[in-house]
Order: C-alpha cells, then sequence, then structure tokens
C-alpha cells in the first residue's frame, strides 16, 4: 500500500479506534485500573526499602521508579494480539484484507489509539504524584527529555511488533494467545516491571541486556529516573532500536508467510 | 474482466472424533486429511456481466470468491481481475474490488454504520463531495437513512445487512463478489437488495458474481450460471440453458371453477400439486400444446399458466437429494 493513502487514512483510523475504545464506559474504567500493578510493587518495595536501601534504591527511589514505570506502561502499552487472534480464527481479518491499507497498519494506528484513552485518565494523576514525591529523582535536562521520548516510542513500537508478530504466528498455530501468556510472563520478571533490572545479579543482567525485555519498560524507566549519563543513555537507546528492527523484521516475515496460510473460515 | 485457468485450492484439516478420548489422543497424534475444495476449474467473465455461482454445501464457492478477492492463496492455477493477480493484493486492485459475505461484516459493531463510512472513505481517499454524493445514494437506494446513526449492534439483521452493502459500495467497486448476501432477509428485504444490486450493476457497469443458495436471487440477477460440485465445475452458460437440460419439463398451472378431478389431471400429466380449485402439472415440453388443448377441452379452466420448474427443483436434480 502506498504510504500517502496510509498517512491520509491514519487520523481517521485513530478517531474511529478512540470512539470505539470507550464504546463502553464501565469496561474503560475496569481496563484502566488493570495496568495498577506498578502502584502495588511500589507500596512493596518503598517498605522493603525504608528499612535499608536495596542496591542504589531507597524508599525515596523506589517511589520514583514505580510512579516512572506506572507511566512508561500507559505510554508503551499494546493488546493487538488478542484482537488479532479473535480475527485470525474467526476470519474477520478478512475484512481488513479487502482495504487499500495494509492490515497490521490498522492494527497498529488502532492500538496506538487506545493510549489515550489510559493516558488521559491516569497520566495526570501519576505526573504530579512523580513530581511532588521524587521530582529529585528525575532526569534533568532536555536533551535527556528527548532521548526519553525516543525510548518511550522504541518501548512501544517493540510491544506493538511482539503483539503483531505472536499474533501472525496465529496463521500458523491457530491460536497463539498461550505464546503471548509465555511472552508476558519473562516481560514481567525482565522488563523491570515487578522490580528494577539492576537488582538482578551481574551474571543476569548480561542475559536481561540480550532480551528484548528491558527495553520496552525498564529503559525508559530509567532514563526517566536519571539511572543514565548522556553517553550510555545514547547507547542504551541504540542498542533498544536495534531490538526494534529485528522485531520488524520478525513481525513482516511471519505476515509475508503466514498470510498464505490464511483460511478465511466463517464466511 | 475476470480469467481462472486450472484453478485448485486444498486444505489440511485436522480431523478427530468426538469424545474425550479422542481429544487427548489429538494432542499426541493429529489427523489431517486434505480438502479439495476448488478441484481444477476454468471460466471467463466479461466484463458487466452477472454471473451466479452455484452449487451445494461445500462444493467450492465461497472459496472460490476468496480467491478472486485475494483473500486466499491458489494451491495452484492462475486467476486474474481486471489484470491484476488477486493473492499480491495490489492496492489498485483494492480499489476495484468488493466482497459481501453475507455472515460476516466489516461495521463496527459497538459504533453505528457512519462511522465504518467513514473509515472508509479515509482509507479509499474518496474526496468529501464525491463520498457525500455516494453516501446519499446509497442510503436512499437502501433506505437506510433512519439506521446509519444507531449502533451497528442495535441494528435488525436485515438493516445491517443494507448498511454491509453500503459500507462494501461507498468507494464504487468496479467487481462485486456477493455471499449470499440476502441470507436472513425476509422477503421485502430480499427484492430490496436484489433491486439495489440490479440497479448498481445497470449504473456502474459493475461485474457481479454472486453465490446464493436463495434461487430467487439468481433467477431475478444472474443470466448466467456456474454450477460446481465438489470442486469441479459441472455447468457454465445461460440459467436457461440450465433449466432446459437439467430439467426438460415445463409446469402448466391451472386455475379452475370447481375441485378438479383426480383421475382426469393423472391423465394429463405429472400432478405436482392439486388444491381445491388449482393444479400444478410438470409435463413434457414437448406435449405442452397437446396438455394445454386437452385440459381447456376437458376441465373448467379460469385460468392457465405454462412455466419453467421453479429453480430450487432444477438445483435438486442437479445435486440429486443434497442441499444447495
Amino acid at each position: 500500500m502506498s504510504l500517502r493513502t496510509t498517512l491520509r487514512a491514519i487520523p481517521t483510523i485513530m478517531r474511529v479506534g478512540f470512539a470505539d475504545a470507550i464504546a463502553y464506559r464501565a469496561e474503560t474504567i475496569v481496563w484502566i485500573a488493570a495496568t495498577t500493578m506498578p502502584l502495588v510493587m511500589l507500596a512493596l518495595w518503598s517498605a522493603v526499602a525504608r528499612d535499608a536501601p536495596i542496591g542504589r534504591f531507597g524508599a525515596q527511589q523506589m517511589v520514583g521508579y514505580f510512579l516512572a514505570m506506572f507511566i512508561v506502561r500507559q505510554l508503551t502499552g499494546s493488546w493487538a494480539v488478542w484482537l488479532m487472534n479473535m480475527e485470525i480464527r474467526d476470519g474477520t481479518l478478512a475484512q481488513r484484507m479487502l482495504r487499500p491499507i495494509h492490515p497490521l497498519v490498522t492494527y497498529a494506528v488502532a492500538a496506538l489509539a487506545e493510549l489515550p484513552v489510559r493516558g488521559l485518565l491516569a497520566l495526570p494523576i501519576a505526573i504530579v504524584a512523580l513530581v511532588a514525591f521524587a521530582g529529585s529523582e528525575l532526569t534533568r535536562g532536555p536533551f535527556m527529555w528527548l532521548v526519553w521520548v525516543a525510548a518511550i516510542l522504541g518501548g512501544w513500537l517493540i510491544t506493538l511488533l511482539t503483539n503483531l508478530a505472536i499474533g501472525c504466528a496465529a496463521l500458523f498455530v491457530e491460536s497463539s494467545n498461550k505464546i503471548m501468556d509465555v511472552w508476558l510472563a519473562l516481560y514481567f520478571v525482565f522488563s523491570g516491571y515487578l522490580f528494577p533490572v539492576e537488582l538482578f545479579p551481574r551474571s543476569m543482567r548480561t542475559v536481561v541486556d540480550w532480551l528484548p525485555f528491558r527495553y520496552q519498560l525498564g529503559l525508559p524507566v530509567e532514563i526517566m529516573t536519571g539511572a543514565y549519563d548522556v553517553h550510555h543513555a545514547l547507547v542504551m537507546l541504540g542498542r533498544q532500536w536495534a531490538v526494534v528492527g529485528c522485531m520488524l523484521v520478525i513481525t513482516a516475515v511471519t505476515w509475508t508467510f503466514g498470510v498464505r496460510r490464511f483460511a478465511a473460515y466463517g464466511g | 474482466m475476470i480469467s481462472v485457468r486450472g484453478l485448485h485450492k486444498h486444505y489440511r484439516v485436522a480431523k478427530r472424533d468426538a469424545g474425550l478420548r479422542a481429544a487427548v489422543s489429538s494432542l499426541f497424534r493429529r489427523r489431517y486429511e486434505t480438502v479439495r475444495a476448488v478441484d481444477g476449474i476454468d471460466f471467463e467473465i466479461a466484463k458487466g456481466e452477472r454471473v451466479g455461482f452455484l452449487g451445494p454445501n461445500g462444493a467450492g464457492k465461497t472459496t472460490t470468491l476468496k480467491v478472486l478477492a485475494g483473500l486466499l492463496h491458489p494451491t495452484s492455477g492462475d486467476a486474474r481481475v481486471d489484470g491484476h493477480e488477486p493473492r499480491r493484493r495490489k492496492e489498485a486492485f483494492l480499489r476495484e474490488i468488493t466482497l459481501v459475505l453475507g455472515q460476516k461484516q466489516q461495521l463496527i459493531w459497538d459504533l453505528p454504520p457512519s462511522e465504518t463510512f467513514d473509515l472508509n472513505r479515509a482509507i479509499y481517499g474518496i474526496p468529501r463531495a464525491t463520498y457525500e454524493k455516494t453516501k446519499g445514494e446509497l442510503v436512499e437506494l437502501l433506505r437506510i437513512g433512519d439506521v446509519v446513526g444507531r449502533p451497528t449492534r442495535q441494528l435488525s439483521l436485515g438493516e445491517r445487512m443494507k448498511c454491509e452493502l453500503a459500507a462494501a459500495l461507498i468507494h464504487s467497486p468496479k467487481v462485486l463478489f456477493l455471499d449470499e448476501p440476502t441470507i436472513g432477509l425476509d422477503v421485502s428485504m430480499q427484492s430490496i437488495v436484489r433491486d439495489f444490486i440490479l440497479r448498481y450493476n445497470e449504473r456502474h457497469g459493475a461485474t457481479i458474481i454472486l453465490t446464493s443458495h436463495n434461487m430467487a436471487d439468481v433467477a431475478a440477477l444472474c443470466p448466467r450460471v456456474i454450477v460446481i460440485d465438489h470442486g469441479k465445475l459441472v455447468f457454465d452458460g445461460e440459467l436457461d440453458e440450465l433449466v432446459r437440460r437439467t430439467s426438460p419439463n415445463k409446469r402448466v398451472v391451472l386455475t379452475l371453477a370447481s375441485k378438479p378431478d383426480g383421475a382426469a389431471l393423472a391423465a394429463l400429466g405429472t400432478v405436482v400439486r392439486a388444491g381445491e380449485a388449482s393444479a400444478e402439472l410438470s409435463v413434457p415440453a414437448s406435449e405442452v400444446s397437446r396438455v394445454v388443448a386437452r385440459a381447456l377441452a376437458t376441465l373448467t379452466v379460469e385460468d392457465l399458466t405454462v412455466t419453467d420448474p421453479p429453480l430450487e427443483d432444477v438445483m435438486a436434480d442437479v445435486f440429486g437429494a443434497r442441499p444447495t
């Protein structure tokens, strides 16, 4: 599909995706509440760190880390895999394939449209709390904030592309939701979502550095909370975008070969 | 406009018996079988033609439409639609076609149909003025002005189907693949949809391929039919020719002044139906003149019509007792 066609359609796809995401009010509120795990971890780890610091993390740093984690999680979420699985199994993907725009683009834009739904309600509260209770933990300088923006975009792209690649796997194995469950289990442990990856033993951290999970969440949080100087932040950002590139290739290949097997059942 | 040569589409499907034992056993050892959904068919369709695609359940009709719409990759053979190879799903090809699946919908379930129309406007890059004009025409022809603003989930099946058609045609496609477009609709709604399809064909010169188990759709819309069975083409020609070839009998429908005598009717031909003051006979085409003359002479006939047998009966003859 041409880039022009795609770019021209994106605002309308986003608007419709946003309208669809807020169609059910009660469900939207429950959905927003479903990502409050960092706040639970905040209470837990700041209580533990109050007695004695863990690594470089005292109670104040734990508050800063997990509030930042909450914000980053809101900005980098994607749930496209569940929708893709449903649409591949019941054949609804056919309707996306009939339109002159790449189906994966429509999934991506719809996923992007969901972010403001969660962000508009949760983010202002989290940002005020972060500045009020752990403002001193935040990174300084406009350049580092630009790096942070790039890291947020990179983190979202890795999450999205993972969703799309695993969603495309359903074209081979009928249902790939369980693959996503396995991914999520690893993601919770190795991304810094439940505890900072700095707390892993040194030998494990080398492994974590080579896995994609940290670049989804941990890296933007670490940049946001001033864990890196400029040089180190740029090196980590480079690694993150290399992961983005790899995920892009994996997603494109999975789609290209998977779509040949699409059976378009149910019609 | 459409050219199909030696088209095959085979599926590999898992197979297992019912029951817990079979479920557990399939975890370790899965059995597969190959389904030859389309098994080497050839046909050509010219621009502006309206063609009915007929066959019993599982004959390969919908699979063929999905291959032609670019949703399925053929196992082998060649399919072209206006010079495009559908499986490549190029933008220019997708702009020219539409596929309406009676049992699948593109309308966004929780939003009004007007949102899907607008989404399609953006995706197909339709200029705003053209979009408003086309939408206005579709809304008027399909009589959906009062429903396009209500959430899709709150529409009746008929209202939804009409909105589906509007959404599928908002970009004015040149080729329409219609799979059971009147399924589940009441008689008056079916008639509206059929009229609409006919007018669209006349107005835009669009090529239409239609599959339907509703023979009234086929009779009203399709001068030409392609019949497939077990993935193979068994007839390609005019509908009248199919009727003549399959069922050489005609129907003589009589309206009588009094209850007909059974023996007198049986002497004229095969009695299909006999009522209080009416009867329907099946007679060989070559015998029609003789039977009509004899009926007028021996019965108190008030009205008499000679017709072809209903298409349902013709299809039942083609496919034996299997459901079409």
